[in-house]
């Protein structure tokens, strides 16, 4: 199935992730051949075959309702890049309307 | 100096508790000797010498018969698998700077029986591959022949113990990212049945796939790994509450009345003869051993790969959601405004595999093409389920090979993404089954190792250590060693 730069961009704007010209024609072909390479699917009989999620035994898995200590905020921020009086810093998004949202 | 690096895990377990050694000289060679071979290896990303010698020390000051029979020893850690104060970067940019503030489940379980953590072993970035190219630190190299790629995605784990540099390393296998390296390289390595290994902790790829399992010399040792990080976790919703049996239990005891399913699927033309060939060697030792060896069938595991790719991207592209560059990770210098910290983070920190299978996860995903990919994908996993189902109602074991080839050459996995993904289509049906799955040395093809695979049916791990333990007393593939640990070229 042949996939259209457009759809790629697309694709990649809802994966939040930018390429190049170059990286986008790499990325349309690939995804091209990969698809192409799905298609082998369509010859399976799949009718009224139920959808397997996962394989695991366990379901419905619930912890009693009681309060516990979380992580330290100290201990979390550790790896926080840029941080302000206690508060995670991120660039202003109201400056610039939609762009920053 | 490599005598101490040649002892297995058992052999320095035994000799630790005699008191022939003291856990510090065995750490303290272990850091030596990977000083030494690092410059060829490139096996590890971090080392923790200073906590493992502290902790190591701890282990000598302790009454012997106060700790399990693991204590002292050294093992190594793939580098998705956080540790506590110990960078964990899953070898990508995104996480250069990691430093998790708890570690994984079994890590603190090995922990608590008294390994010694020697640091964090090299993978492909996210675990996104088969030969450990795709890191963005460095290229781990074969432990038998350095031109060659010693798999992935846990290749670092890998190369590590069959050069001796630890007797044991955890690994994750998503696709077969145990089993393959295991099988390059000329070691064992179990991926448990889903849900015997908690999960937390584990930076997640495909979560319906991932698990965490041990890559040692010996099936014994491997063994003797599981039982350390096997268990139910809270903290982890699909951990099994079933008990964990010893899964030394069954070992040295005889094969008789086994029997053993040979899937014609798994030894067509795509595999390489030498490989086939070993297999059917192994199918021969077996019958010696008094097991029953027939041809079975798994007809839909041709789709396998089509199948896993569409599911582990598509939990990729959700899972990575959580890479956005605000809370911890890389994040980009060039930004003006929010959705930039976001884009340009993602774009820079991730590498391209990575980015491939986010772009195939969120097409698969997206409105319009979800039913015929997505959907159909899970339809096509309950065929392949439902095929092992049906062997294993008549067989204990299934018998193959782990991969197409033997080690092949660096860069020949990058210049065509789809060749690169068809050499897992042995290994991949396990995963989508959430089967156990191990490789056990086979052969040898050109001077590089083959991997035997052994499958067994859900939580029927004992049974597979007991039959891979027959196995390896009656060959001895296990024993050739590679140059750098001491065998002959």
């Amino acid at each position: 199935m042949a996939i259209s730069k457009e759809e790629v961009l697309h694709v990649a704007k809802l994966s939040k992730l930018r390429f190049s010209d170059s990286e986008l024609d790499e990325m349309t072909k690939h995804l091209g051949k990969v698809t192409d390479m799905m298609a082998n699917l369509s010859q399976v009989d799949t009718t009224d075959v139920p959808f397997t999620s996962s394989v695991t035994e366990e379901t419905n898995v619930f912890r009693e309702d009681i309060a516990i200590k979380g992580e330290s905020r100290d201990e979390l921020f550790s790896n926080v890049p840029e941080t302000q009086d206690g508060y995670i810093k991120v660039p202003a998004i109201m400056d610039n309307g939609e762009a920053g949202a | 100096m490599t005598e101490l690096q040649q002892l297995t895990v058992k052999q320095l377990s035994d000799a630790l508790n005699k008191k022939e050694l003291s856990s510090q000289e065995i750490v303290k060679s272990g850091f030596d000797y990977i000083k030494e071979t690092e410059p060829t290896i490139d096996a590890f990303i971090t080392l923790s010498e200073e906590k493992a010698l502290a902790e190591a020390k701890k282990i000598d000051d302790s009454p012997r018969s106060e700790l399990t029979p693991l204590a002292g020893i050294p093992i190594g850690i793939k580098d998705n698998i956080v540790t506590k104060d110990v960078l964990t970067t899953a070898a990508s940019k995104m996480l250069y700077n990691f430093n998790p503030i708890y570690s994984a489940t079994a890590v603190e379980k090995l922990e608590s029986a008294g390994l010694v953590s020697m640091g964090k072993l090299n993978m492909d970035e996210f675990a996104m591959g088969s030969s450990t190219e795709t890191s963005y630190f460095k290229k781990t190299k074969n432990a038998w022949d350095q031109t060659k790629v010693p798999g992935g995605s846990s290749g670092g784990s890998a190369a590590s113990v069959a050069a001796g540099q630890v007797p044991a390393s955890l690994g994750s296998d998503t696709g077969g990212s145990i089993r393959q390296p295991a099988s390059f390289n000329g070691i064992v390595g179990m991926k448990p049945t889903y849900g015997r290994v908690s999960r937390y902790g584990l930076i997640a790829f495909s979560s319906s796939l991932d698990q965490i399992g041990p890559m040692t010399r010996t099936v014994e040792d491997n063994a003797m790994i599981l039982n350390a990080i096997s268990g139910h976790d809270a903290k982890d919703s699909t951990s099994s509450r079933r008990d964990t049996p010893d899964f030394t239990n069954l070992i040295g005891q005889d094969i008789k009345d086994m029997k053993i399913g040979v899937p014609k699927e798994f030894m067509g033309e795509g595999v390489h003869p030498d490989i086939r060939h070993a297999v059917k060697e192994a199918v021969k030792t077996f019958e010696a051993l008094g097991a029953t060896v027939d041809e079975v069938s798994l007809p839909n595991a041709v789709y396998g790969v089509e199948v896993y790719y569409i599911i582990a991207s598509s939990e990729a592209s959700s899972n990575l959601q959580r890479f956005d560059g605000i809370r911890y990770g890389y994040r980009s210098e060039n930004i003006s405004n929010l959705e930039d910290v976001y884009v340009n983070s993602r774009s820079e920190g991730f590498g391209s595999e990575v980015k491939r299978r986010i772009m195939l996860g969120t097409f698969s995903l997206s409105a319009g093409f979800y039913d015929a990919y997505f959907r159909k994908a899970g339809q096509v996993r309950t065929l392949i389920v439902n095929d092992f189902k049906k062997v294993f109602e008549n067989y204990d074991l299934i018998l193959g090979p782990v991969s197409p080839t033997v080690a092949f050459e660096f860069g020949a996995a990058q210049d065509d993404p789809i060749t690169a993904y068809m050499r897992d289509i042995l290994t991949i049906p396990v995963n989508l089954a959430g089967l156990p799955g191990m490789s056990v040395p086979g052969g040898f093809s050109e001077g590089l190792p083959i991997g035997i695979q052994l499958i067994g049916n859900h939580f029927d791990e004992e049974k597979m250590y007991q039959a891979a333990y027959a196995f390896e007393q009656a060959t001895d593939f296990h024993k050739k060693q590679p140059v750098i640990l001491g065998g002959k070229a």
